[in-house]
Order: C-alpha cells, then sequence, then structure tokens
C-alpha cells in the first residue's frame, strides 16, 4: 500500500535538541527557591528501622527537613511487596529510608551523617535456593514469595533442593509458587515419547539478573503552586505513569502538571508509577516545605531503585520428533524476584516457546522467590530474553543429532498466520517467522558460511550462530486526541513518552496518514500533561507502535467523518459523497466543492458540540482522557476515538545470524558479523525501526556475554553498582558494524499493519550469540547466560567450573 | 591504531581513579566533588574560564568539578551526568580539542584551558555543525541523554583526524556508553559527519 508517512524516515521533533544539548530531562530544569533533597539509605539488606534521631541533623543550618516513611504512609506502609517511597523496613541494601532536604546537596549530604539510625538487622538471603531450602532465611518478615494470599513461605526438603541444585529434574511434587501461574499445554507424555526416536535434550541453566542502569538517573523536581503539583520526572510512558502516579503521590489527576519532555532511557522500569515511586519523595517534600525541591540520583542510587532483570535457576527438557518438530519442552524456573518483588518473567519464557517454536506440549512450573538484592521488574523482554539465549544451542544440538541444518529446523518450528500460542492458545494476529528467517540467512549468506563453521585459525576458532526473538507486541483500549484551529494545522495530542523510540512521533503520523496531512503542517503536542494528552498504555512490552498508531489513527478518522459531515452540511449531498485530499474536503464528483481543512475548522468551532468535544464523547473513554477532553472541549476542531479491546496476539519477532571467531587461548571472542531481521508487521519509521534493532543487539550481547549481579555473599553488600563492574556493552562489546533489514508485511489487526520490535530484537541477538558460542565450542551447552571468558577459559581447560550447576545467578561459584 | 587521545582512554582514566581510592565510596565521591563550601585554606574561588569562546567568570570551589561548573554555575545543562565517577561519558567536553570527563576533572585546573561545550558547537545563525548534523541524519540518538557527550567525543575526534575509519571512530568514541546501544547509529552519524564536514 502506498503511504504518505508510514515506512518513510523524518526527522522527529526532539532531535535537533537531542543534538544540541537543548531538550531538557527532569535534573535540568531550576526553580526559585529550590531545595536539595538527599537521600538516607540501608546499609544492610534485611533490617527494621527502631528509631532515627535526627535531632542534631535538623539543628544544622541550611536543614530545612526529613521526610519519613511514616509521613509518606500515615496509614502504614502497604503491606505487599513493591517499591516503597520510603520504608522502616528495608529489604535490599540502598533502599531509601528517608530523605532531608538542605540548602545544597553537601550540607544536605553533611545533616544526614549526623542522623542516627537505629536498626534491627534481619537474616538476609541473596540465593533464591537457600531461602528455598526448609530452615533457610526469608528476604521478608513474612515468608519468601507474596502472591494473592500475601506473604507466604516456600521450602523445599534440603533433599530436593540439593537434587535440583545438582542438575536434576524437580520432583513431580516440587511446590510451586509465587504470582506465576503453571500450565501445561497439550500432552507432555505423548510428546516426549514422540521424541523418543528423535532427540531429548535435559539439562539446568542458570541466567543472571542483573540492573537497567539506564543512562539518565531518576532525579525529580517538584513544586506546588496554586494547589497544582509540577513534577519534572522521568518515565517511559507519559499518560500512563501520570494516571497512576497522582494515585502514589496523593494529588488529584487533575491537579498533577507531570512535565517530561524527555527520558534518558527506559528499558522496562520507567513505564509504571509503582516502579519509580520516588518521584513522590519530591513531592511530598516540597507540599511539607512549601518549596521547590529538587532530588538527584547517584548512579548508585539508580542501581539499587532502577530495576532488574530476574534471575532465573531453571531445569529444562525438550524434545524433538525425528522431523525436527518441538513436540514437547518441560520447563521448572527458580525466579530470583529480589528484594522488592518481581514480575512473571519464567512464566513468559515459557510462554515464549510455545508461541516461537510452536510446541506441540509445553508445561511450566516455577517459583518465584524473594532474595535480598536489587528490586527486580520488567526489563526488556522478561522472561522471553533470558529463554532465548538458554534455547538456542538446543535447538542447534537437535539439528546436528537430527542431521538437520541449523536453519531448517528453525524453519519447520516456526510461527506463521494461523497460528496460536501460549496457555490460552491465543490466535496471532499475524506472524511471518519463516520469511524473517530466510530473509536473515539470505542477507548473511547463511548457507555460504557453513563452510567456515569451526574452522581453526591459529588458536581462533569461528563460530556461527542463528537465533530468535519474541515478545507479544501490542495492546488495545487506549484513546486518541487531534484537534485542528482556524489555521488548519493538525495538533497531535500525544501522551506516548519519549524514551527513545521515537514512537510517540512514529505513532503520531498514523494521524497525518488519515488525514493526508504534509507532516510539515502536522504539530505533536506532548512532553507535559498540562497540554491536555490522552491516556496510553503503559509503554512496556513492545506495545507503543501497535497500540497507538490504532489511537492517533482513529482520532483521524473520527476528524474525518466529520469533515465530511461539514461539508455535506454546508455544500449539500451526502457525508459519503466526500472524501479527502491536499487538506481539504471535497465532492468525490467534482472537487472544485470543497472546503479547506482551515474553512472546515472554523466551521467545526463555529457549530461546537460534539465536533469541538463539548458533546457525544466516545462511550469508555479512560477517566485520564475525559479530564483533557474537557479542558480542550469548545477550543478547536477535535477528533476523538476510543479504541476497543482486540483480543488477539500481535506478535514482535526478530532473527539475527552472527559470525564470531573465539580465542581458545584466552576466551574472549569477536563478534565479526551480525545480520538482524525484524518481523513486525508495515515498518512505520525504517530509522527508527534499525536503532531499536541494534539497541536490542547491543542489549543481547550483554546479555549473553557481560552482565550480571555481583553481590558479597557476606554482608549481601551489591558490588556492581556503577557502568564498569556491571559490564553494560561499549562501543568495543558491540561490532563495528550491525547490519539490520525487516520483512515489512503488514498486521491485519492494526490500521496500518505495524507491530512492535523493541523487545525481541534483544532475544534474537542473545540467542544467536549462545549458539555461535557453543558452536565454536563443538556444541558444548553452557547452560548459562551470560556467558563468561573464564567459563570459556575454564571449560576448554577442562575444569567443571564452566557449568558449576545452578550456580546461584547473582554471583558464579561456589 | 591508537585511540584518538591516547592520554585519557577510559581505561587509563579508570585505573588512576582506582589507584588513588576515589572510587571506593562513590557516593561521597560526588559531595566531594560537588561541594559548594569553601575548605579551610585559602584557595582563589572567582576564576576566570573560557567556555565556548567567551570568557565568564566563575565563583568555583576548590574541589568542583568541571561539569558541576558547567552544568549548575553556568546553566549548560547540556553537559550531562550519567555516573559521576568516570565511566560513562555522558559529561564529554572538550578541553584543548581533547575530550575530557567533565565529572572527574577539577575546574580549577582548567584556568587556562579553552573548554567546549555541546552548547558551543552550532554556528551562529543557528546550523548545526556537521556532528550534529551526521548525528541527525543518521538518527544516532535515542534517548539522548548520552547524546551530548558522544557529539563532543566525535567532535574531538574528527579535529584529530578529520577522515576516520569506521574502526578509528569506533575505537575514538570507546569512552562513552550509550546503554540505548545506538553505537552502530553514532558511529553512521560520524562517518556521515566526515563526509559532510
Ligand atoms: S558522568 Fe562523567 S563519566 Fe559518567
Ligand atoms: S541514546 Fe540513550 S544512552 Fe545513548
Amino acid at each position: 500500500m502506498a503511504y504518505m508517512h508510514i515506512g518513510k524516515d523524518f526527522v522527529p521533533p526532539d532531535v535537533i535538541g537531542k543534538v544540541t544539548g537543548r531538550i531538557r530531562y527532569a535534573e535540568d530544569y531550576t526553580r526559585e527557591g529550590m531545595v536539595y533533597a538527599r537521600l538516607l539509605t540501608s546499609p544492610i539488606p534485611h533490617a527494621r528501622v527502631l528509631d532515627i534521631d535526627a535531632s542534631e541533623a535538623l539543628a544544622m543550618d541550611g536543614v530545612y527537613g526529613i521526610l519519613t516513611a511514616d509521613e509518606v504512609y500515615p496509614d502504614g506502609e502497604p503491606q505487599s511487596t513493591g517499591l516503597k517511597i520510603l520504608t522502616n523496613h528495608p529489604t535490599l541494601v540502598g533502599e531509601p529510608i528517608l530523605a532531608l532536604a538542605a540548602v545544597d546537596e553537601k550540607t544536605a549530604e553533611t545533616a544526614i551523617a549526623a542522623i542516627n539510625v537505629t536498626f534491627e538487622r534481619l537474616p538476609f538471603v541473596l540465593d533464591p535456593l537457600d531461602s528455598l531450602q526448609e530452615g533457610g532465611p526469608n528476604a521478608f518478615v513474612g515468608g519468601n514469595t507474596f502472591g494473592q494470599q500475601g506473604f507466604t513461605e516456600a521450602k523445599w526438603t534440603a533433599d530436593q533442593v540439593a537434587s535440583f541444585r545438582a542438575g536434576n529434574a524437580p520432583s513431580e511434587d516440587a511446590p510451586t509458587t509465587g504470582p506465576i501461574p503453571t500450565f501445561v499445554i497439550g500432552d507432555l507424555e505423548a510428546g516426549f515419547a514422540a521424541a523418543e526416536d528423535g532427540y531429548i535434550y535435559e539439562g539446568s541453566f542458570t541466567t543472571a539478573g542483573y540492573p537497567h542502569h539506564s543512562m539518565e538517573p531518576r532525579s525529580a523536581m517538584a513544586y506546588w503552586e496554586d494547589g497544582k503539583l509540577y513534577l519534572h520526572g522521568t518515565s517511559q510512558s507519559l499518560t500512563a505513569l501520570a494516571n497512576d502516579m497522582a494515585g502514589i503521590i496523593g494529588v488529584a489527576k487533575e491537579d498533577l502538571v507531570f512535565i517530561n519532555a524527555a527520558t534518558g532511557g527506559g528499558f522496562g522500569q520507567r513505564a509504571r508509577a509503582a516502579s519509580i515511586p520516588s518521584m513522590a519523595i519530591p513531592a511530598k517534600f516540597s507540599q511539607k516545605l512549601n518549596r521547590p525541591v529538587m532530588m538527584r540520583i547517584t548512579r548508585e542510587e539508580e542501581f539499587t531503585i532502577g530495576g532488574a532483570r530476574q534471575g532465573f535457576q531453571g531445569w529444562i527438557k525438550v524434545g524433538f520428533r525425528p522431523d525436527g518438530v518441538m513436540s514437547a519442552c518441560d520447563m521448572f524456573v527458580v525466579s530470583d524476584n529480589g528484594g522488592k518483588g518481581g514480575g512473571a518473567d519464567a512464566f513468559s519464557a515459557a510462554d515464549c516457546i510455545s508461541i516461537l517454536y510452536q510446541t506441540e506440549a509445553v508445561r511450566f512450573r516455577g517459583a518465584s522467590i524473594a532474595t535480598n538484592t536489587a528490586h527486580r521488574g520488567a526489563q526488556r523482554g522478561p522472561g522471553q530474553n533470558q529463554i532465548a539465549p538458554i534455547i538456542a544451542p538446543i535447538m542447534d544440538a537437535a539439528a546436528d543429532a537430527l542431521g538437520m541444518s541449523r536453519l531448517d529446523i528453525r524453519v519447520v518450528n516456526s510461527a506463521q498466520t494461523g497460528d496460536v500460542g501460549g496457555p490460552q492458545g491465543t490466535p496471532l494476529t499475524s506472524a511471518y517467522m519463516p520469511e524473517a528467517l530466510r530473509q536473515a540467512a539470505d542477507d548473511f549468506d547463511w548457507e555460504g558460511r557453513q563452510s567456515r563453521r569451526r574452522e581453526r585459525n591459529g588458536s581462533k576458532v569461528t563460530g556461527l550462530g542463528i537465533g530468535q526473538g519474541y515478545h507479544n507486541a501490542g495492546r488495545s483500549g487506549q484513546d486518541g486526541i487531534v484537534m485542528m484551529g482556524a489555521d488548519g494545522r493538525l495538533k497531535i495530542h500525544s501522551g506516548v513518552g519519549n524514551l527513545g523510540t521515537y514512537s510517540y512521533a512514529g505513532t503520531s503520523r498514523a494521524a497525518a496518514e488519515a488525514l493526508k496531512m504534509p507532516w510539515e503542517s502536522c504539530d505533536i503536542i506532548t512532553g507535559r500533561t498540562d497540554n491536555h494528552l490522552p491516556i496510553t498504555s503503559p509503554q512496556d512490552g513492545s506495545n507503543s507502535i501497535f497500540t497507538n498508531t490504532r489511537t492517533c489513527y482513529g482520532a483521524a478518522m473520527d476528524m474525518v467523518a466529520k469533515m465530511k459531515e461539514i461539508a455535506a452540511a454546508d455544500l449539500g449531498g451526502e457525508p459519503a459523497d466526500y472524501d479527502i485530499s491536499e487538506e481539504r474536503v471535497h465532492q468525490i464528483a467534482d472537487a472544485s466543492v470543497g472546503m479547506t481543512y482551515a474553512e472546515v475548522a472554523q466551521r467545526a468551532m463555529e457549530l461546537g458540540g460534539r465536533y469541538t468535544g463539548e458533546a457525544e464523547l466516545p462511550e469508555d473513554l479512560h477517566e485520564w482522557t475525559q479530564i483533557a477532553a474537557s479542558r480542550l472541549a469548545g477550543t478547536a476542531f477535535m477528533g476523538i476515538y476510543h479504541d476497543p479491546a482486540h483480543s488477539n496476539n500481535p506478535p514482535g519477532f526478530t532473527v539475527t545470524c552472527t559470525e564470531i571467531e573465539l580465542d581458545l587461548e584466552t576466551g574472549k571472542f569477536e563478534i565479526l558479523d551480525m545480520v538482524s531481521i525484524g518481523e513486525c508487521g508495515t515498518v512505520v519509521h525504517p530509522q527508527g525501526l534499525k536503532n531499536q534493532l541494534v539497541g536490542g543487539a547491543v542489549w543481547g550481547i550483554g546479555l549473553s556475554a557481560l552482565e550480571q549481579h555481583l553481590y558479597d555473599p557476606q554482608n549481601g553488600l551489591p558490588a556492581s553498582t556503577g557502568y564498569w563492574q556491571s559490564k553494560v556493552p561499549t562501543y568495543l562489546d558491540t561490532p563495528v558494524r550491525i547490519d539490520t533489514g525487516w520483512v515489512d508485511l503488514p498486521d491485519p489487526e492494526n490500521p496500518v499493519g505495524a507491530r512492535g520490535i523493541g523487545e525481541p530484537s534483544q532475544g534474537s541477538v542473545s540467542a544467536a550469540l549462545t549458539a555461535a558460542i557453543s558452536d565454536a565450542l563443538d556444541g558444548h551447552i553452557f547452560g548459562a547466560a551470560p556467558i563468561t571468558t573464564d567459563m570459556i577459559i575454564n571449560h576448554i581447560s577442562g575444569t567443571r567450573e564452566d557449568a558449576v550447576a545452578l550456580a546461584q545467578n547473582n554471583y558464579r561459584g561456589v | 591504531m591508537q585511540p584518538v587521545n591516547p592520554q585519557l582512554t577510559r581505561r587509563r582514566f579508570i585505573k588512576g581513579v582506582i589507584a588513588s581510592g576515589a572510587v571506593a565510596g562513590t557516593t561521597s565521591l560526588w559531595y566531594a566533588a560537588n561541594g559548594q563550601s569553601r575548605p579551610a585554606g585559602a584557595v582563589e574561588r572567582m576564576i576566570r574560564l573560557n567556555v565556548n569562546g567567551q570568557d565568564r567568570t566563575v565563583d568555583v570551589a576548590p574541589q568542583e568539578t568541571l561539569a558541576y561548573t558547567l552544568r549548575y554555575k553556568l546553566g549548560l545543562t547540556g553537559t550531562k551526568l550519567g555516573c559521576n565517577r568516570g565511566e560513562c561519558g555522558a559529561c564529554t567536553v572538550l578541553v584543548d580539542d581533547i575530550p575530557t570527563y567533565g565529572c572527574s576533572v577539577l575546574t580549577h585546573s582548567f584556568k587556562d584551558g579553552r573548554i567546549e561545550t555541546v552548547e558551543g558547537l552550532e554556528a551562529p545563525d543557528g546550523t548545526l555543525h556537521p556532528v550534529q548534523q551526521g548525528f541527525v541524519d543518521a538518527l544516532g540518538p535515542q534517548c539522548g541523554y548520552c547524546t551530548p557527550g558522544q557529539v563532543m567525543a566525535a567532535v574531538g575526534l574528527l579535529r584529530a583526524n578529520p577522515n576516520p575509519t569506521r574502526e578509528e571512530a569506533r575505537q575514538g568514541l570507546a569512552g562513552n556508553i550509550c546503554r540505548c546501544g545506538s553505537y552502530d547509529s553514532y558511529l553512521d552519524g560520524v562517518m556521515r559527519a566526515a563526509e559532510i564536514g
């Protein structure tokens, strides 16, 4: 289909601000009379605050006051896991206990040093399996897991834990627990029976937890004026986050102005207000002190409260029929939920196998166990991306055992349009995995390179890897608003956050497309909520492109319909007699009979009522959108839309091929070549898609080769609070060039055919990389991510440390 | 091949910091580096700095970092703080054409230096510097928080080596982390800048 805007590059309006430094992040703002808050954080991993003596600090010159958990939770802290604004019951090192405000940060820090906090030390635990064992310590006072029944204690016998640690299958009666449902799809027994003449793999695996480390620390500044709270903060999802943040702060939605023109990186933990309650500290503090309060967050603090990936300690059994079909997969995962509760990563991992490989029978069981380590939560492909690097070498082992090519076994097991997946058997909206596999293989010359597989060059050996990624990539049920004044310019009100994907701009172009507007005649209205913006879904789960092209397109089509009504009323005929082109609404039969957009907008404003949002708003508009619409009502011509919920699963898929050269003497490898292909429906913004593919590639390299938490087992202190120790990939860890491409076939459940891509782009690279490492090492399966240099060296030298069964996922070794 | 500024590679810098023990207590490093109060002992505080071609007189505490002075005394908030501990490069500015971590050097050390920040790159008529234009053309930035540092590192690189290979550009920018992982697009931007520069 020929589009004006979809599929074409453009300069998103914020890019100039980014290259000139003019765009402002929360910490770049200042306000007269601003004071500075600093945090007193827990020095120990699990404790109860018994007493706070701040008298000396409060007597110091330049100190304005303190804010404690008792003040922010006058009715008591919520009895649940999850980050708190401030807490008297820290469950990880670095958790904020109180804040102190002073004339400057040095004074604040000096004063904090004068505060005496009396802690009661409580037992702590870093390894979920230590906690799972009967008699083992619990991360929380009420237990080691949290679910619908509140805090509970999940325990296995010592024998069960020892057997699991040794890499054995958990017993059939191994208790499952936590917020993650177990599930069974199909007939597992029959699936493995069918694989008896094919190939069956069984083994344990670990994946590491590691921090998000967004580049912008989650600093925030707040002040109150005329009863309104002005909060400069950071978020992945502008209105979705503000909507919930109002509740956390305790301010009416109408009275919160959330200002967030740009966010310095969001990879899951800035999508929802509950993941970033620290922004409530300056909000509440400024209310208490009646002064603007700036709270700068340090890198260490960002590490602690910024979120981290759940680690897995798991066992997996996968069966393949002789024809290569994955007939059964049985998986048990103990997930490390960290100190503040986590997500359902392990469930998503199993769900991913079911969808990505169309496995005939899948059983998932798991236990989600808390530890006194960093806060866990959604991180780029939570679950799908942990399992991707584990499963890829298993696919390769099956292919080798069955005498198939590694490409063919993936094609045999790939998802296509009409397929279903997951425990509910949810239909996919569309799927073109075979096309993606073939495109990646062609672009990379996968077949041609097979002659180099495991080729030796001195101490170096070549490894080839192919990997796949998947994430559910689209939602619905949100709202859209477009406005037009008498100048005829289209104002697209976007509640989509600016986290670096440019989806706020890309999705807005669906509105321009619907109205056939030149981009130069459009303005995106966003950046602060007093611009009256519609609700969006939280921008996690790669959903923004699918979700918000639906709303933008819908709002614009509402405007088109109203234009035709107005033209028909004024110029005669029926609305169906009219069409739009070149910023005019005109009769189809005689294009000279019509009105310019400026004229029709002027006319709409004269007519008022439903044309300007003063009447007949769509039913089911979200409360947040209703507030925005009520403030816009009567100011200009309005198109407004509530997107009905859709039920099918819009998938985002990726395929990556890579070639590495691994040095058997040093254990290091270099990525020589990489091709990543996106299968995400129609491409909306090629440069933006390319950025998601290469950005995901860097994250995939981190996941499979570098990043992991490190904790001191004696005191529970984090040892990887910075970039350097966390081993966030640098330019030199990534290939000098990453080639990208896309399938570009439309999805029928999106008006412009688009689906999302941000998360699978990491999964396929991590999968391709572990497959390539395994390939270079004669098919050795580490069952781990990351596979670090020392693990490779230990494997080559024949020691067993490369595969310490289920080594704790916060540090390897025993 | 040599990194563009062998005197101040990221690794050397970090080695130096570790040797001095400064990394150990990083929270206190932030405050020690950014303290505003006058310590014991007389150090001239009102100093002249040459920033983006202008002489600016500014009150600088003895232990104040260059990034702090630029951001909070001179309002040049284009220079970002990602880690404030010499790990990420978000604070990169040029001092006498050399990319320098603004968070990890003391302002008093640069009284005689020529300091350039991202705000100083555009021509008076608003024309973008070739590196900025190259980054726009290639859509280098994602979230943009590392972008000013990447821009300044690239400007420093191209002054030393106007026609780098892609590999040289990769080495030259290696002290700048991008958590969004936009390295490939930034390298496209540098190559484009060399073309149009
Ligand atoms: S802020 Fe200076 S290197 Fe990170
Ligand atoms: S663009 Fe986000 S950190 Fe580089």
